[in-house]
């Protein structure tokens, strides 16, 4: 049993991991926090660096969470999310929601619409305040 | 000077400076790029030259070369990855630089210098060249093969860790060279009648360079992402200046030289510039954890390089550099032979190019001191819609070369061979050189044996060729000794695949 949070470090994957640990701490459960990248660009920015992860998993632990990272690279980013969130026994995912134009989907696809249509848990989809 | 002012006028028309631009912006967004190189991208512009005029081509191509004698730095310096093979020692103390905060005087240092360095060759070369050209027109058939053969020796010994890698490409390379018409005979040909007028250097070009590293990347697509380090706009302290200055200069003194050798190219210079600036600076402790001398005289020395570099290739048409190889490739396809003669029956052209250097040098510092940050963001760009991009052209290009389908056939057949040659390691630059020079060492030899009616003692009876052949057998002999001396100390290990920046 544990809330699996996509964790970007960005606005969007910060107000992810602040519900998911607030949820977490609710439900007594663990956390996983994902991120994920697909690896085809040289650089990207949706991916912590050693130091960012450090200071997520320093953050959680204040908290009094039993926590883990897992990063990895992978095809595709929603399917590695539902199947992390399938391995770990989920009860939760938590998504860190955006805006995106019509052809900003049409290009790029949603990882977080993917996520909640796709997954067998419930979803919580959050926006930073 | 008429004749520079002149060549001022031609680059400065609007068109030509179009050109110009459109030549450093893609030459800096490619040298940024890790694995696409200006070499890759001439190639593969080369279809332009059939519809631009040969000013405008050449002085984009020229571009090209300077912008990515530039842009490789950004990459060096803020992701630990080089950009180019000639700013790899510029990731030793750039990156350090960076990571303590200083990447904008990394990367300020790094434009100025190169700068002041690509000014001062260009100058170099505006002085050099046509006092060399007319003492290369007293050169016989004899020397220009010996020359041509030391350039193949010493581009295959000199570079790269392995010689026998380095001796596969070349005969690769040769053998390429060899196929086609000889004395009405066809040679090389198994049998194909496309293959009768020889293999288009465009094809060879293409395939190697872009459809080999198209092939590499397709096989690692996916890599961890690295790590970038965020900057603003760069810019230098007076410490930084004064610290500057005199690498910059050193960095210049040893790259154009470096770069007007046969052996020429960007690795060699910027590595002993590197060694240099260690030695002489009053702040070794720095050293290893990002001295700006560390920067300022390899980068300096890069673009230094590339103007050498222009020097044979237009006084002797010998390439010493792949880009080199690629834009004499150009030349040709405009009919023009750099050579003895090529300076004087083409000033309006040698001078426009001469002068563009310069345009392009500013243009350069223009665009990279405020820039920086933007081309930073081309490192964002997933690789599937790059080499996409990169196939197309490739493809374009190849056809386009004589349109015929054969010709697709062997751009992939080739374009195999050069992902064969990233996997084993084998460096790419011989064989370029090997094909474009093969054909004519061969015309070389034949003339000569023709004036000397057969008789071989010939090849050596010029003393420019006596040189050459001396300094060859100089260099086999240092190799066979180091290779002595080795097998003495300590028993090899080898490295079968390495992950090397491919220009």
């Amino acid at each position: 049993m544990s809330i699996v949070i996509a964790y970007s470090p960005d606005i969007y994957g910060r107000a992810a991991l602040e519900h998911g640990l607030a949820e977490a701490l609710l439900r007594q459960t663990t956390l996983v926090v994902v991120n994920v990248t697909r690896g085809d660009s040289l650089v990207d920015s949706h991916y912590a660096h050693e130091d960012e992860v450090q200071q997520v998993l320093d953050r959680l632990d204040a908290a009094g969470v039993d926590a883990k990272v897992r990063r990895d690279v992978v095809p595709d980013i929603a399917d590695a999310v539902l199947s992390v969130a399938e391995e770990e026994d989920a009860t939760l995912i938590v998504v860190g929601v955006r805006h995106r134009s019509p052809v900003g989907k049409m290009l790029l696809g949603s990882v977080a619409q993917r996520v909640i249509l796709d997954a067998r848990c419930p979803v919580l989809a959050v926006k930073p305040s | 000077m008429d004749l520079l002012l002149d060549g001022f006028a031609t680059a400065l028309s609007p068109t030509n400076l179009l050109f110009a631009v459109l030549g450093v912006l893609l030459g800096t967004a490619v040298g940024v790029l890790p694995g696409i190189g200006p070499a890759m991208t001439v190639a593969l512009l080369l279809p332009v030259t059939y519809s631009v005029p040969a000013e405008s081509a050449l002085i984009m191509f020229a571009g090209i070369y300077y912008g990515g004698m530039y842009g490789g730095s950004t990459t060096s310096i803020l992701l630990n990855t080089p950009g180019e093979s000639s700013s790899v020692i510029t990731a030793l103390e750039g990156n350090k630089m960076a990571k303590t905060g200083r990447a904008a005087q990394a990367l300020a240092t790094a434009a100025i210098g190169s700068f002041v360095a690509g000014t001062i060759g260009t100058v170099l070369l505006i002085l050099l060249a046509p006092t060399v050209g007319p003492l290369v027109v007293t050169l016989g058939a004899p020397s220009y093969f010996a020359i041509m053969l030391l350039a193949l020796v010493s581009v295959t010994v000199v570079l790269g860790s392995s010689k026998l890698r380095g001796f596969i490409a070349l005969f690769l390379g040769l053998a390429i060279g060899l196929v086609g018409m000889s004395s009405g005979q066809p040679r090389m040909t198994f049998g194909f009648a496309e293959l009768s007028d020889g293999i288009e250097i465009v094809v060879v070009a293409v395939a190697i360079f872009a459809l080999g590293e198209a092939l590499w990347v397709a096989a690692h697509l996916r890599r961890t992402p690295l790590e970038i380090i965020p900057v603003g706009r760069p810019w230098m302290s007076r410490s930084d200046w004064s610290r500057s200055w005199k690498p910059w200069l050193r960095g210049t003194a040893l790259g154009f030289p470096f770069g007007a050798l046969p052996a020429g190219g960007a690795e060699l210079p910027t590595f002993l510039s590197y060694v240099t600036e260690r030695r002489l600076s009053k702040h070794p402790e720095e050293f290893g954890k990002g001295a700006i001398e560390g920067v300022a005289g390899p980068e300096a020395a890069n673009n230094a390089s590339a103007a050498g570099t222009l020097l044979p290739m237009l006084a002797l048409g010998l390439p010493t550099t792949a880009t080199a190889a690629v834009i004499l490739v150009a030349f040709e396809s405009y009919g023009l032979q750099p050579g003895p003669q090529f300076m004087t029956q083409n000033e309006q052209l040698v001078w426009a190019l001469l002068a563009s250097l310069f345009v392009a040098n500013t243009l350069l510092l223009v665009l990279n001191l405020p820039l920086a940050p933007v081309w930073a963001k081309l490192l964002r760009i997933p690789r599937p819609y790059l080499y996409a991009g990169i196939l197309f052209f490739a493809t374009l290009g190849a056809y386009s070369a004589s349109t015929s389908p054969f010709d697709l056939g062997l751009l992939l057949v080739l374009g195999v061979l050069g992902f064969a040659m990233r996997r084993f390691a084998i460096p790419v630059l011989p064989l370029i050189i090997g094909v474009i020079l093969g054909p004519r060492l061969e015309e070389e030899l034949s003339e000569a044996l023709d004036i000397s009616r057969g008789d071989y003692s010939t090849l050596w009876g010029e003393p420019a060729a006596i040189i050459c052949y001396l300094v060859m057998t100089l260099i086999v002999a240092s190799l066979v000794a180091a290779r002595i001396r080795s097998l003495r100390r300590a028993p090899r290990t080898s490295d079968t695949e390495k992950d090397e920046v491919h220009t």
